[in-house]
């Protein structure tokens, strides 16, 4: 108890708060980015508008990242994310349009949940074959799923025929982005009430801390960190439900958008369903990478696999359960990504695997393993992502997109190497 | 009264190499047993057996006089079996208190993992163990060989081990923290721990065991007590691979 009462030793503004650095810098170079493009476009990126297509069209990479951090902490990597996103896909869209409606009309309410539970069902099933295959077949994750790479797009084609199919379920539609959107009221209510839960944590880990002797932060880094997370929250809901549902669009069906007629409704598209469940899924799988006993094994066994088993923990049962958690992210990408496009086309997700590890990379997750963030993943998805979009609006050429893409990777992995070793990590 | 642990013709071979062959072991409480040998001599496989690494293909293991099945780490565990082994079986990413409750982490009332308390738990350990232990919340990567070895220490400590295997507890460490190890062995045995030990050093096992059996080439030459024995009885068992006591 002693070592407590003693003066701690002067910390810098940024130790004091402690903030993880490798966050802030990536939130840096985030923000350097957007401002870049902004100016580069004359002010059309940084748009609530362009904002939310950001939004929606990172929800699917991102879903699937969280759970490919859990994979390549393990040591291991997947390479069939796209394709098993494109064969939940087609039984998926097989499902609703095909099948179900011969036993049940169409529109009713039930088939998209169906159709998700299929869906949801098939990538959970390939993701453990996957696992079982590596965990216990001892096959490496790379040749299995360079395997699965080639099988499951292709099962996808033979279920389809090889057709587009569609148009898919309204309801499931929903999930896709600009179909699906929470309005203005249900976003904020949504905003407040995650400002609350957050403001709840933090004080509650504080009063925890305290009770158990340990030191604190000073109230005021509290209240600094706090206040950000608040002001995030807040600038977040406030630049989406800034972006308006053009009038042409309220015209065609005014009822749905609260008014009776489209002159002067002043309808808001607001929080995207697509990213409500891209953050929902972030937040839980945060969860269960940090207060479970199944995300410890996962850091533990990437850390130091004879460790983890010596320990007691099942490696093999492990694998299992982490492919399978991948799968079944896949196939709700797959909701997500079919039903932007309103329609399953076989080539749903194509090159989605190299998004998929690139973003976990850039993210910061170590292909050495143990180390990891969901929250890196997705803003290293929203970063692929703006870079690919804020190009196309600048007008870069196609072959010098994937340049710029291809080099900011490298370039990304090589300042988190030179920064590991300037702390003297791992 | 019965042994604490009783290993009673134990085989084990690999491919066509038989690495245990037919050995038996005792092990009293509060006694400290030195397993010496060669590299290759079949110690750190004979206690794998034990630890429950290792799945023996024939032989018996009794604790406490009932005879137990020791499959995997776990069942080790559950027969109050601790294993501080030679390359610090810890998860370099992950801090000590993660570390010392790896496998058994302590949860709250909604089943999540309560880093907070094995936080205070471990504090309240380690303050026992080694005081000077303050790095509690970077990763074990950042502390030195001792530090570590006093997280693996700590992990047979507050599970309340009472069989504890050794495998070259201080390999990696300097004379000052062999010293706190050797005065820990002493503690624990104190306390009715009955203590595999595994080295090279011939000379540090006669200062810390009771007994010394002698692995050559999967057999198990001979057990005796230190005071029956010269350092140099030990080191022709280990060379010769013969027993001078049974000989006589």
């Amino acid at each position: 108890m002693s070592d407590q009462t003693k003066i701690p030793p002067k910390r810098s503004f940024v130790q004091t708060l402690e903030l993880d650095m490798r966050l802030l810098g990536m939130i840096a170079a985030f923000i350097i980015v957007a401002v870049a493009f902004n100016i580069l476009t004359g002010g059309r990126f940084l748009t609530p508008r362009n904002i939310f297509n950001l939004t929606i069209q990172t929800a699917s990479v991102g879903i699937m990242a969280t759970g490919m951090v859990f994979v390549i902490v393990t040591r291991h990597i997947d390479l069939s994310v796209g394709a098993i996103l494109a064969a939940c896909s087609a039984l998926m869209a097989m499902t609703q349009v095909r099948w179900l409606p011969e036993f049940l009309e169409i529109g009713h309410w039930a088939i998209p949940w169906i159709a998700i539970m299929v869906g949801v069902a098939l990538g959970a099933l390939i993701g453990a074959f996957n696992g079982w295959l590596i965990g216990y077949q001892g096959i490496p994750a790379f040749i299995v799923t360079l395997g699965g790479f080639l099988i499951w797009r292709n099962v996808g084609w033979y279920q389809t025929a090889g057709q587009t199919i569609g148009p898919l379920d309204q309801t499931f539609m929903t999930f896709g982005g600009i179909n699906g959107t929470l309005g203005g009221p249900l976003s904020w209510a949504l905003g407040l009430a995650a400002i609350a839960f957050v403001l709840f944590a933090i004080f509650k880990s504080r009063h925890t801390k305290a009770t158990h002797g340990f030191s604190v932060k000073p109230m005021w880094a509290e209240l600094t960190i706090a206040g950000i997370a608040v002001a995030a929250i807040a600038g977040f809901i406030g630049v989406l439900t800034n972006y308006a549902v053009p009038e042409r669009v309220v015209a065609r069906d005014p009822s749905r958008y609260g008014c009776d007629v489209a002159e002067g409704c002043n309808a808001v598209y607001g929080l995207p369903i697509s990213v409500l469940l891209l953050i929902g899924i972030a937040a839980v799988m945060t969860v269960i990478a940090r207060r479970t006993r199944f995300g410890r094994y996962i850091f533990a066994t990437g850390g130091n696999p004879d460790a983890a088993e010596l320990s007691g923990i099942n490696t093999r049962m492990l694998t299992v359960k982490i492919f399978a958690l991948m799968g079944a992210l896949c196939a709700i990408a797959a909701v997500v990504a079919s039903a932007r496009l309103a329609n399953h086309s076989n080539d749903l997700g194509t090159l989605d695997e190299l998004r998929v590890i690139a973003a976990a990379v850039i993210g910061g997750t170590a292909l050495s393993g143990g180390i990891g963030t969901i929250y890196g993943a997705i803003l290293g998805a929203l970063i692929m992502q703006s870079l690919q979009s804020g190009m196309a609006m600048v007008g870069v050429d196609a072959p010098l997109q994937n340049i710029v893409v291809g080099a900011v990777l490298v370039f990304a992995v090589f300042i988190d190497i030179q920064y590991r070793k300037r702390v003297g990590a791992k | 009264m019965a042994p604490l642990v009783e290993m009673k013709n134990v085989s084990i071979a690999f491919g066509g190499v038989q690495a245990v062959d037919n050995v038996s072991i005792s092990l009293n409480p509060g006694e400290v047993v030195g397993l010496l040998g060669h590299n290759g001599a079949g110690k750190s496989t004979l206690i794998k057996m034990l630890s429950g690494a290792y799945k023996m293909d024939s032989g018996e293991i009794w604790i406490n006089g009932k005879k137990v099945q020791i499959n995997s780490p776990r069942d080790a565990r559950d027969n109050a079996i601790e294993t501080i082994y030679q390359t610090l079986a810890l998860a370099d990413n992950l801090d000590a208190a993660s570390n010392l409750f790896l496998g058994r982490e302590l949860t709250n009332a909604m089943g999540f993992v309560d880093d907070d308390r094995m936080e205070a738990e471990t504090r309240k350990i380690m303050a026992r163990l080694n005081p000077n232990f303050k790095k509690l919340k970077e990763p074990v990567s950042a502390l030195s060989g001792g530090q570590r070895q006093s997280v693996a220490i700590a992990r047979a400590v507050y599970f309340n081990a009472k069989i504890l295997i050794m495998d070259e507890p201080t390999a990696a460490l300097g004379v000052h923290e062999t010293a706190m190890v050797a005065e820990l062995i002493q503690e624990l045995k104190k306390q009715g721990l009955g203590i595999f030990l595994i080295s090279h050093d011939t000379r540090e096992m006669m200062e810390l065991c009771d007994r010394v059996a002698v692995m050559k080439n999967g057999q198990m030459v001979g057990a005796e007590r230190v005071e029956d024995v010269t350092e140099d009885d030990i080191l022709s068992m280990i060379i010769l691979g013969k027993n001078p006591k049974a000989a006589a």
